[in-house]
């Protein structure tokens, strides 16, 4: 059960005019202009709950999930996930969750992925019989195989964001925080990451959050919607709520932002 | 505690793996401890009154210092922890239930215990081959060994614990290129990289011993021939576990602050 209650956050972003001569001024006086990423945002999501998260590039998607995965702490506002504050305990709090950075990794580049497998299975003190069992599952449905055995730098993108998953899903979180889980990826690997995300929201009752300006993902795996747009939660529905006629998906979505003047 | 040994072990195997970059720093630490040690001769030769060490204290100073120069070098750097701050990495860091000080603290000492494990032997081998009085002697007693092997462990220790504060700090400044600098000259030279503690005049010496950058090498290299000994080295020794405690605390004070006010770069 995740809460939050009238979330803010706000970041202080240091401005200057171009030329020499400004940043020789900036040198002295710096004129900082404060931008709130998140405007009393509240939003309640149950257990097992898959939710599409929305929204323009710098809507204040990124700062929710940072705040809610206890990395970020907001101005003011309650934040409850499973009845911790994440910031607050942030170690027993990421215990149960998982996270995937669709442009990061956390993966160690230069080693075989099952050595930073092994490393995570430490880090989260994974007991090794459900350490076993957990990469047995991960290794057969993620078609892993013998990708553990190579450097992740010889990764494509494709086959590192299975990875990725698979490194996320290791210590069974409760919560699956998933930002941008397809960027980049060719259409087979898009497919792959949604089928197995669908399945293992049903058969393991993971609570999914997912990020993503594709449309196609929330289309696949998503029966509601939050759509966020400056700082502020503007809808929270399902897809049949927004869609209309014989427009499709992104055209629809295209046509809600204009509305809300996002 | 296993998961900080993991990350310390899984470094130290990454470490193991760079064999010509071991080969090749071990040679120019061979070539500059020659020079070093002939130099210092041509001073010992001209006035041994005045020398404020012995000669084979000196030799082993110098050997010993090349030995384990991975240990103590302060130009070298785990560039992973700037890159990790600076591109925003660091987000996943913060999202494992680890705390971010222990492990780059226990991250460095591997890199620095795999760099020095790979470089110390063959030159420590080549060192007490050479004659006198450019060789390295067996230590002065047995508890030496002993006390140099302590000490060093503690000096290493203490390194990285001043470096930690140099990590922490990144987090502030968002750039490490004017720290680092400062940082590298400063401590080298208050260390007794360039020129060991002992060659300084006795009044800029007695308040160089009790700053933390004595409490690195200048300890261990000479306990082993027995330059320090008695009441002084007890000093040193307590003076070492005491930079320890503050550094680590101070490190993870600032750490703590940090990760409260954390921003995340590139969003």
């Amino acid at each position: 059960m995740i809460t939050m209650e009238k979330v803010c956050k706000s970041y202080r972003i240091a401005k200057r005019n171009a030329g020499f001569m400004e940043a020789c001024k900036a040198l002295f006086h710096r004129e900082y202009e404060v931008v709130d990423a998140l405007k009393s945002v509240s939003f309640t999501i149950s257990d097992g709950e898959m939710v599409g998260y929305i929204g323009p590039n710098g809507a204040g998607k990124s700062s929710t999930i940072k705040i809610l995965s206890g990395i970020l702490s907001p101005d003011s506002g309650t934040v409850l996930v499973d009845g911790r504050t994440p910031w607050k305990n942030r170690i027993e709090h990421v215990r149960q969750i998982g996270v995937v950075f669709g442009q990061r990794s956390q993966l160690w580049w230069d080693v075989p992925v099952i050595d930073s497998f092994e490393l995570i299975k430490d880090i989260y003190s994974i007991p090794n019989q459900m350490y076993r069992e957990n990469l047995e599952e991960l290794t057969e449905t993620l078609n892993l195989g013998e990708l553990l055995r190579t450097p992740v730098r010889q990764l494509s993108l494709g086959q590192r964001m299975r990875c990725e998953l698979a490194a996320s899903l290791l210590h069974s979180p409760r919560i699956l925080f998933l930002d941008e889980p397809t960027i980049g990826l060719d259409a087979v690997s898009k497919l792959a990451v949604r089928e197995f995300v669908k399945n293992h929201n049903e058969i393991h009752g993971t609570t999914v959050i997912l990020t993503t300006h594709d449309m196609q993902d929330i289309e696949a795996l998503t029966k509601r919607i939050i759509l966020i747009g400056k700082g502020q939660i503007l809808m929270d529905g399902t897809l049949e709520d927004i869609r209309r006629g014989g427009e499709s998906i992104d055209e629809t979505l295209a046509e809600l932002y204009r509305s809300y003047d996002i | 505690m296993k998961k900080y040994i993991s990350f310390f072990r899984l470094r130290l195997v990454m470490g193991l793996q760079y064999r010509s970059a071991a080969v090749a720093g071990m040679v120019t630490q061979f070539f500059w401890g020659f020079m070093e040690i002939m130099m210092f001769q041509a001073f010992y030769e001209a006035d041994p009154a005045a020398f404020p060490m012995t000669g084979r204290g000196l030799a082993a100073y110098i050997w010993l210092q090349q030995a384990f120069l991975a240990f103590f070098e302060t130009w070298s750097i785990d560039w992973e922890i700037f890159s990790d701050i600076l591109s925003g990495n660091i987000a996943y860091e913060l999202c494992r239930p680890i705390h971010i000080y222990d492990m780059w603290f226990s991250r460095n000492v591997g890199n620095r215990l795999a760099r020095g494990a790979l470089r110390c032997l063959p030159i420590l081998l080549v060192a007490v081959l050479l004659p006198e009085p450019y060789g390295l002697r067996a230590p002065a007693s047995i508890p030496n060994l002993f006390l140099f092997i302590m000490t060093l462990i503690l000096g290493l220790l203490v390194l990285v614990a001043l470096i930690m504060v140099l990590y922490v700090m990144t987090c502030y400044t968002l750039s490490s290129d004017g720290l680092r600098a400062l940082f590298s000259s400063v401590v080298d030279f208050f260390a007794g990289a360039v020129i060991p503690l002992p060659f300084f005049p006795a009044g800029m010496r007695r308040i160089m011993e009790v700053l933390p950058f004595a409490a690195l090498q200048n300890v261990p290299l000479r306990v082993y021939s027995g330059d320090l000994t008695g009441p002084e080295l007890l000093r040193a020794i307590a003076l070492q576990f005491f930079w320890l405690v503050v550094l680590i605390g101070i490190g993870k004070f600032l750490c703590l602050k940090a990760e409260r006010r954390a921003v995340i770069q590139g969003g």
